[in-house]
């Protein structure tokens, strides 16, 4: 289902049940239902982002809460989307790897940036989670200590053992403005 | 000692980093399909029992439902080493084993509609041990396998493969020896590498572009190519197979062995005539897909006071589980690599293959050898310690050198080509501080209280190095762009980056000039893939030479406008001009007017080299918890040319995870042994280690010149993870002051060890440890 397609259901009709989803600074619509690009209750955060709404950055792995690789930020918070169920998330702003981005001018954000500049993947496919944790932890706290950095990251998962480098290139954008 | 290049040696951005830091980068569950059914598998919950009846009907007749497919339903694919394993068949063989197979509209419909199919099972006795597989009156996993003992050899690896390691005469060996050690050890705790990415597959069964029947594959593993071939091997001649490897979410070897979810989606695609994908949940990827095969020495060892090593005799037994895809031929390169480690005029080891009702075991990064040193050091360790030898140079005088040789995976003496290792491994034990923190062998390097320090070290080297063929392709396009075709898939080294960089290197461009084809079996030449260590010294040597080959084909065509010989010219960022005469150039485009330059480049392989890494490792035990903390790693290496610095690190800190050092601190498989479940087959209960628990790492790189790569590197990120456990076991065993045989290295052995428990609340291992020979 395209995104025009759901934006546009926001008349409700008599007896239905719309989700209005915030995500990356735009509203999408959605229908409580179990039909195609509607949203099952059942349905968790990282199922709609993927598949509902496209938004393939979001990497689910464990499935189960215990890997971080499905990270993204609800308001500024770091929440695992395959823990939590899609209609609990109404009204509140969701962001994803998609929306790191400086929305007007495309840019990266520097936490970005600097994971290119340190290398700090190598599969990457732990990468979209590891940055979205890593800025939840920059919001809250712009200049962490190397020990901060690795407590906030300790819920993310790498297989690759990136982590090492992942530290110096959080390290590199703290205490700075981004 | 580095050479002046313009990229090679320097950190350059990775040419997918964009798309990674992004969420661009379009893994197999990103892609998108139209009219996509999703496919899964249902599984055995038995370890062995033949299957009575199926009955599908309330599976099919859910909503949604598009086929359940069971054996009857489909061709008697078979593969597997060998090839006598059937992708579903009468009997099932351990817990997870695949039933029947269902595609629907929706994952969930799929899941749900497995849970409907009704099966029958005349349950059969099952064994997981490979000790009791072998006893007489054991349960017989199959009719061909009589004892369960799999054939020797791998037909892949040419005529004659390695089977066993025979060289000189043992009992003169032994004879000539100061002390004889006879010892087991395992390394048998089955770890699992883990991919953060599950197995998966998008397979597409319709017409290819001439109308011939065509399998389209979208894969996440490591080798497109090789799939194309084993898939057109079991699929059949008359169907064409097409393999697209995309961004890979991790591999380490254990996703070469996709046959099976590759098949799956094949045959529910071509019933269906929809797009079917196949993705396994973690559950099903830590119970029902590969894990590294078991290994269990029985051997005699003959050594000199000096430290030379007189004979090594006796058995290697490894555990394949349920199946065999590759351990003949992790068999045959483990005793190559053995062999390299170890300057022994004197060897009869005689390994076994064994089946057992658990999951297969497969590949992972350390291929065989980590198998069998992980058993084998800590048996040298006993006669070292009776001999008073530091294990540091017992390694720098037993690790192979100019004018040594070894027997390698085809049965061939090979004349060792390469370098020696010792300067660096001096230097690794200088930065690690060896010297200042060994105190012998049983002797803590310090005490705190209950906190014991230990040190350990180990040693790894592989003449994969240059394994197998690789072909490629350089095209310069008539407007300057340059495309490099190789089967290569980014499965996390950076070696699709670093291809691109040696074609700039070459060729003296920007590196934004050059870009890589897809990983597409169609539009690239032969290039088997980034398994062993093959990525530097074979991928980017075919890369290299085709681009060398579309070098001088450029130059024929621009010595005519420049009236000299091709021979003379030279060229940098888009200009070609004739040494002799620097101000005269001529402009590639001139010399490409409508015009395609491709250039073509071959690797043969080459096994007369190795690689080598030696990890130093230093513990904290706990003598009052049993707890271990790993504090420290030195690794050091000799890569003859660094290719890029960043790459280069990440695989070297890859040495914990994937199977490796923590396989000796907490990594394992947890088996009931009364159902032959795993235990722990999800990513709570299966331990990996949080960037809060990361130990120092220090990597010591040398960059010796190696006589044979263009810019003369060799690769060494795939035995990252080989030295580690069997340093741990020495460290730990050095901080506690008593030996500790087996893996990993749990609180409960520590306090077992140091006599400070009994075996009461831990009958059931022990009795396993026992019979498996592991004095744990
Ligand atoms: S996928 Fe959500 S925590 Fe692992
Ligand atoms: S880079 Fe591969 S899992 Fe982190």
């Amino acid at each position: 289902m395209s995104r025009e397609n759901i934006e546009s259901r926001n008349e409700p009709v008599a007896g239905e049940k719309l989700i209005e989803l915030r995500v990356n600074s735009q509203v999408y619509v959605l229908r409580v239902g179990r039909g195609p690009g509607e949203l099952d209750p059942a349905h968790t955060l990282a199922f709609t982002l993927r598949e509902t709404l496209g938004l393939t950055g979001t990497k689910v792995s464990c499935d189960k809460g215990a890997c971080g690789g499905c990270t993204v930020l609800r308001e500024a918070e770091a929440v695992l989307s395959c823990m939590l169920l899609t209609i609990e998330c109404g009204g509140k702003e969701i962001t994803t790897i998609e929306g790191l981005k400086d929305a007007k001018t495309g840019a990266l954000d520097p936490l970005q940036q600097s994971f290119i500049d340190h290398s700090a993947f190598q599969c990457g496919y732990c990468t979209p989670g590891m940055i979205m944790s890593s800025k939840a932890l920059l919001t809250a706290n712009p200049s962490p200590a190397e020990e901060e950095i690795k407590e906030a990251l300790s819920g993310n998962f790498c297989r690759c053992i990136s982590q090492y480098q992942v530290v110096e290139a959080v390290k590199a954008v703290s205490g700075k403005k981004g | 000692m580095a050479q002046p290049y313009r990229y090679i040696g320097k950190a350059t951005p990775r040419k997918d980093g964009l798309d990674i830091v992004t969420g661009e980068s379009r893994f197999v569950d990103d892609l998108k399909f139209e009219r996509l059914l999703h496919g899964v598998v249902v599984r055995s919950p038995h370890a062995h029992a033949m299957i009575k009846s199926i009955d599908s009907a309330g599976a099919k007749g859910l909503e949604g439902v598009r086929a359940v497919l069971t054996r009857e339903d489909i061709p008697d694919f078979k593969y597997g080493n060998p090839r006598v394993f059937r992708l579903l068949d009468r009997k099932v063989r351990y817990v997870g084993d695949a039933v029947a197979l269902i595609a629907a509209e929706s994952e969930q419909i799929a899941r749900e509609a497995a849970g409907l199919v009704a099966i029958d099972y005349h349950v059969l006795p099952a064994v997981f041990d490979d000790y009791e597989a072998m006893e007489p009156g054991a349960p017989q996993l199959y009719e061909e396998f009589p004892g369960n003992v799999l054939p020797l050899g791998d037909p892949f690896l040419g005529q004659k493969s390695m089977v066993e390691i025979r060289t000189g005469d043992v009992a003169d060996g032994l004879s000539e020896a100061d002390v004889i050690i006879a010892g087991k050890c395992g390394y048998d705790n089955l770890p699992n590498p883990m991919p953060m990415e599950s197995p998966r597959v998008v397979a597409s069964w319709g017409r290819g572009v001439e109308g011939r029947d065509c399998v389209t594959f979208w894969i996440s593993n490591q080798a497109p190519y090789l799939m194309k071939v084993i898939l057109g091997a079991i699929l059949g001649a008359n169907l064409d197979v097409r393999v697209f490897g995309g961004p890979c979410g991790g591999s380490f070897g254990s996703k070469l062995m996709s046959w099976q979810p590759m098949c799956y989606a094949a045959l529910l695609s071509k019933n269906t005539g929809r797009p079917v994908k196949v993705v396994y949940s973690k559950e099903e990827h830590l119970g029902s897909f590969v894990l590294r095969p078991s290994s269990r020495l029985d051997i005699k060892v003959g050594m000199k006071k000096d430290g030379t090593v007189t004979a090594i005799a006796g058995d290697w037994l490894i555990g394949t589980g349920c199946y065999s895809q590759t351990t003949q031929a992790q068999v045959a390169v483990g005793c190559g690599e053995a062999m390299i480690a170890l300057r022994c005029k004197n060897w009869s080891v005689k390994p076994k293959i064994v089946c057992t009702n658990r999951t297969a075991s497969g590949i992972a990064r350390g291929f065989g050898g980590q198998e069998l040193k992980c058993a084998l050091f800590p048996i040298l360790s006993r006669g070292m310690e009776k001999l008073q030898i530091d294990p540091l140079d017992f390694m720098k005088k037993n690790f192979i050198k100019p004018g040594d040789g070894y027997l390698w995976r085809d049965a061939q003496w090979y004349d060792y080509r390469g370098i020696s290792f010792t300067a660096m491994m001096d230097r690794g034990a200088e930065v690690f501080g060896w010297k200042q923190k060994w105190k012998g062998w049983l002797t803590p390097t310090s005490v705190e209280g209950a906190k014991r320090i230990g040190i350990g070290v180990g040693v790894h080297g592989n003449a994969d190095v240059g394994e197998d063929v690789s072909e490629a392709y350089v095209r310069i396009d008539s407007n300057g762009s340059i495309v490099v075709h190789s089967c290569l898939q980014e499965h996390g080294t950076g070696q699709r980056s670093n291809g691109a960089k040696v074609v700039a290197e070459v060729l003296q461009t920007p590196l934004e000039w050059v870009s890589m084809t897809p990983a597409d079996t169609m539009v690239n030449p032969f290039e088997f893939g980034p398994f062993g260590s093959r990525g530097t010294y074979v991928i980017l040597g075919a890369i290299i030479r085709a681009a060398e080959d579309a070098r001088s084909k450029l130059f024929e065509v621009a010595a005519p406008m420049l009236g000299c010989a091709a021979s003379e010219l030279d060229t940098a960022d888009g200009y070609i001009w004739a040494k002799s005469a620097p101000k005269r150039r001529v402009r590639w485009q001139r010399a490409l007017f409508q015009r395609t330059i491709l250039g073509y480049g071959r690797f043969e392989p080459d096994y007369s080299l190795s690689n080598c890494l030696m990890s130093f490792v230093e513990v904290e035990v706990d003598t009052e918890t049993g707890n271990l903390v790993l504090q420290r790693v030195v690794n050091a290496t000799d890569v003859g040319q660094i290719i890029d610095p960043q790459g280069l690190a990440g695989q070297l800190c890859g040495c914990l995870g994937t199977a490796g050092i923590d396989s000796a601190i907490f990594e394992e498989t947890i088996l009931d042994s009364s159902t032959g479940r795993i235990l722990n087959a999800n990513m709570i209960d299966y331990k990996w280690r949080t960037s809060s628990e990361m130990p120092t790492i220090d990597n010591v790189v040398f960059q010796t010149p190696m006589p044979t790569h263009r810019f003369h590197a060799i690769g060494v990120g795939e035995i990252a993870t080989a030295p580690g456990p069997s340093a741990v076991l020495m460290a730990a065993s050095n901080a506690i002051g008593a030996w500790l045989d087996s893996y990993p290295v749990t609180p409960c052995k520590v306090l077992r060890a140091l006599g400070k428990v009994g075996n009461a609340g831990n009958k059931q291992r022990a009795h396993t440890a026992r019979k498996r020979g592991a004095g744990d």
